[in-house]
């Protein structure tokens, strides 16, 4: 019996079997065909936690991660509370990111376990459309109060997990993130004259919770925080905006 | 007298007060038997400090006219008079100190004044006209060692704060007026109003001026003569208020007063006959209390901005909880919420046998709309989250962040406030205005298509090894943290000019920005001192100040 229907729902009811509440889950996607069809929710689920991290160690690989989450955040809706350690963050990008100003709140923590404190209270409070922290030690216990905070709620919670060592990998450890990125910079789109054009990224989906785990190449967020695929990625002809921005 | 000691009160360099305080009692048999009146007066007395500064007075418009309100005593030893034009007392004194006059200033200084005195003296007090206080003394003054020793303290105390009093006694507040502002007697036996009164004017029976001008010219002068009159050709005459003056000064008719009510602190608490020792038997009365608490505020019209939780332990050792709110609330939930989240912070001890809630600092809180609009969401209260991370990282750990029109990337953010971000909505323009024409958005906040680094360091960082080409070309490789990196494609330079309109520091000084990315596709923002031709504009020394994603 090959009825999509029937099969729509039996995925549904194993769905919830899984993660506890038969319901639909709402999820925010990329508008990307080839990366929504990849994720298990046809986008990253508004009502869990989500961990980030840099490829490597350098600064641009941590902001290239932060700024794909600030796109996802600028795509979410209502306030955002973003958690900091350091105050280094550049409202100017982060507003070219799609993130209004006036959306944005920070809050400074004085170590991992603090954040990770303001993170669940921001997300039991349900007002805000994006909670966001950056952290370098997190253990299985903590990613799972802030998952489980975030369920039953139209809250995405974004965890940057930083580099605690020379020569470690962030994602190793074990956690209840329902996905694990991998973020690292890739040479910008090519342009006919000199300069930089449209920055790159090569994400690097490490873990999903019922999906596999694949890599992608994409343009960076433009100011509505939306990425984009690479012309010659996409295997299509470019269209004609983006044919329209190199000519510019 | 009045305004004039609290403008010199309020200088920051305080002279000593230049008026003596005088104390006059009086009292009388009054409309109600035993009730005893003292009576405070701002007056005019010899200066202490005779020579030492310059005449004050302050300028009031009055019409078109811009005359004197209040002089100092200097000045009206010169000669200058309330209600003098102001030009002719400038052509008489040379360096005259004016001060613009304020009324609703120097009535609230007195209403300050009355609860201030109210919590010293006696708890009935009112204020009459612009510089006197009516204090209901019946059974007060034994507490202070009779009823002169009471005056004498006053009076004192007043003068410590750099205030003249007059000061009487007297069994009715009429009686009281009369002998502060024209008798010489300090206090008025019990009954005895009618002789302290009878030398005294007719104008220190509170009538009207035209009134007493009519009973001048009648031949009566004193309050004395007055009396003797036979009352109803006097109401014939001049109508009830004259008479009713009159015997209200004499104690034949009552004066009730309108008393300044000093605000009561709102504080509500809980006793306990065995004390409690455990987090969760507070927390129980926790829930108790905090209801009780906002029926108060509610009752006040009040919501709670600070509060405070008082555990008296029975070794008498306080345990404090305060808790702030970003916006006033008294919403029982939300207090509790903070307040049961702190429990941990009080050590019980050997037990706490009683619990106090304290509004420390409450603001007015009327009803609110939900919403502006019918048709769009509301937006989230974000007050009570703010508050829960408040308590728990501290107010001062947590901002927004406002746009400054400035090119110099560290100074084009500023830190605001959590709450009330300033709206960016200009003012509602008039009806007529041309600008309503323009159906452009509002412009963005900083440029959205100069590239901006995701991350700015807070100290531009020097990078070594550069290798770049004058006068404007990006740079070929540099070190940056010990790590060299080889420049691929580069955008630049964007040139940014000290704000020399502000700081005479920048005059020369310029930066030239460049967005550099290398083979690995990293991109940074680097900068290099001067302009590459001038010297004055900078050393040519390269930076790096931001990352891009």
């Amino acid at each position: 019996m090959a009825d999509p229907a029937v099969l729509k729902q039996l995925r549904e009811t194993l769905n919830s079997l899984e993660t506890g509440a038969f319901r639909r889950r709402p999820s925010l996607p990329f508008g990307i065909e080839g990366l929504d069809a990849r994720l298990a929710h046809g986008g990253l689920r508004l009502d869990a936690l989500h961990e980030v991290a840099g490829a490597g160690e350098d600064m641009a690989d941590d902001c290239a991660a932060t700024l794909f989450m600030a796109g996802i955040a600028a795509r979410a809706w209502g306030p955002i509370l973003w958690v900091v350690r350091r105050r280094d963050l550049f409202a100017p990008g982060l507003s070219q990111a799609g993130i209004d100003p006036k959306r944005l709140l920070y809050a400074e923590a004085q170590d991992d376990a603090e954040l990770l404190a303001v993170m669940e209270e921001g997300l039991r409070h349900r007002g805000l459309g994006a909670v966001i922290g950056e952290v370098k030690r997190a253990d299985m216990t903590a990613t799972r109060r802030l998952q489980l905070a975030a369920e039953g709620g139209r809250t995405i919670a974004l965890l940057q997990r930083r580099h605690a060592r020379a020569g470690s990998d962030p994602l190793s450890p074990p956690s209840a993130a329902v996905t694990r990125w991998r973020i690292a910079p890739a040479p910008s789109a090519p342009l006919p004259v000199e300069g930089v054009g449209r920055a790159r990224w090569r994400l690097d989906l490490v873990r999903q919770k019922g999906g596999d785990s694949f890599t992608i190449e994409v343009e960076a967020c433009d100011e509505t925080g939306r990425c984009a695929l690479p012309a010659d990625v996409a295997d299509r002809t470019a269209t004609a905006g983006r044919a329209n921005r190199r000519a510019a | 007298m009045w305004p004039i000691e609290r403008l010199r009160r309020a200088e920051p360099t305080v002279a000593p007060p230049e008026a003596g305080a005088a104390v006059t009692v009086h009292r009388n048999g009054g409309w109600r038997p035993g009730a005893r009146w003292a009576r405070e007066t701002a007056s005019q007395l010899v200066p202490i400090r005779e020579g030492a500064g310059t005449a004050l007075v302050t300028s009031i418009r009055n019409g078109n006219r811009i005359e004197i309100a209040a002089t100092c005593p200097r000045a009206r030893a010169i000669g200058l008079t309330p209600g003098m034009a102001l030009s002719m007392a400038r052509a008489q004194v040379r360096g005259l100190d004016i001060r613009p006059a304020d009324p609703e200033g120097d009535m609230a200084a007195l209403h300050g004044l009355a609860i201030a005195c109210a919590r010293y003296i006696s708890p009935i007090i009112a204020i009459e006209g612009a510089d006197t206080l009516f204090l209901e003394t019946t059974g007060v003054d034994h507490l202070f060692g009779g009823e002169a020793a009471m005056a004498r303290r006053l009076a004192r105390r007043l003068a410590r704060f750099g205030y003249t009093a007059h000061i009487a006694i007297a069994d009715t507040p009429g009686a009281a007026w009369a002998l502060t502002r024209h008798g010489a007697v300090a206090l008025c036996p019990p009954g005895a109003q009618a002789e302290a009164l009878a030398p005294l004017p007719i104008e220190a029976l509170r009538i009207e001026p035209a009134h007493a001008e009519l009973l001048h010219r009648l031949g009566i002068d004193r309050i004395g003569q007055l009396a003797a009159i036979p009352r109803a050709p006097l109401v014939r005459r001049f109508g009830a208020g004259l008479a009713k003056r009159l015997l209200q000064a004499l104690g034949d008719l009552p004066e009730p007063l309108d008393p300044v009510l000093p605000q009561a602190p709102i504080a509500v608490a809980q006793r306990f006959a065995e004390p409690i020792a455990t987090p969760e038997a507070i927390a129980h009365w926790l829930g108790a209390l905090v209801p009780q608490l906002a029926a108060a505020l509610e009752a006040e019209g009040l919501g709670a901005s600070r509060v405070e939780l008082v555990a008296a332990r029975i070794d008498g050792v306080p345990q404090r909880i305060r808790i702030g709110l970003a916006r006033p609330s008294r919403d029982p939930a939300h207090l509790l919420r903070l307040l049961t989240r702190r429990i941990e912070h009080v050590e019980p001890g050997y037990g706490i046998d009683a619990l106090t809630l304290h509004v420390r600092r409450a603001e007015p809180l009327g009803p609110e709309p939900f919403v502006e609009r019918l048709d769009e969401e509301a937006a989230p209260d974000l007050a009570p989250l703010v508050d829960t991370l408040a308590t728990r990282i501290g107010l001062d750990r947590m901002w927004r962040t406002r746009p400054v029109e400035s090119d110099v990337p560290e100074r084009a953010v500023a830190r605001a406030p959590v709450l009330d971000p300033p709206a960016r909505t200009s003012q509602r323009l008039k009806a007529g205005d041309v600008r309503q024409l323009d159906r452009n958005a509002p412009l963005p906040p900083w440029h959205p298509l100069w590239p901006k680094p995701a991350r700015l360091l807070a100290r531009p960082e020097r990078v070594d090894h550069v290798m770049a080409e004058l006068p404007d070309h990006a740079p070929r490789r540099f070190t940056w943290r010990g790590r060299a990196h080889r420049i691929v494609r580069a955008d630049g330079p964007e040139r940014i000019h000290g704000e020399w309109w502000k700081r005479d520091a920048e005059r020369d000084s310029i930066r030239d920005y460049f967005r550099v990315e290398d083979e690995e596709g990293r991109r940074y923002w680097l900068f290099r001192r001067g302009d590459g031709e001038r010297a004055v504009t900078g050393d040519l020394s390269w930076y790096l100040h931001g990352v891009f994603g």
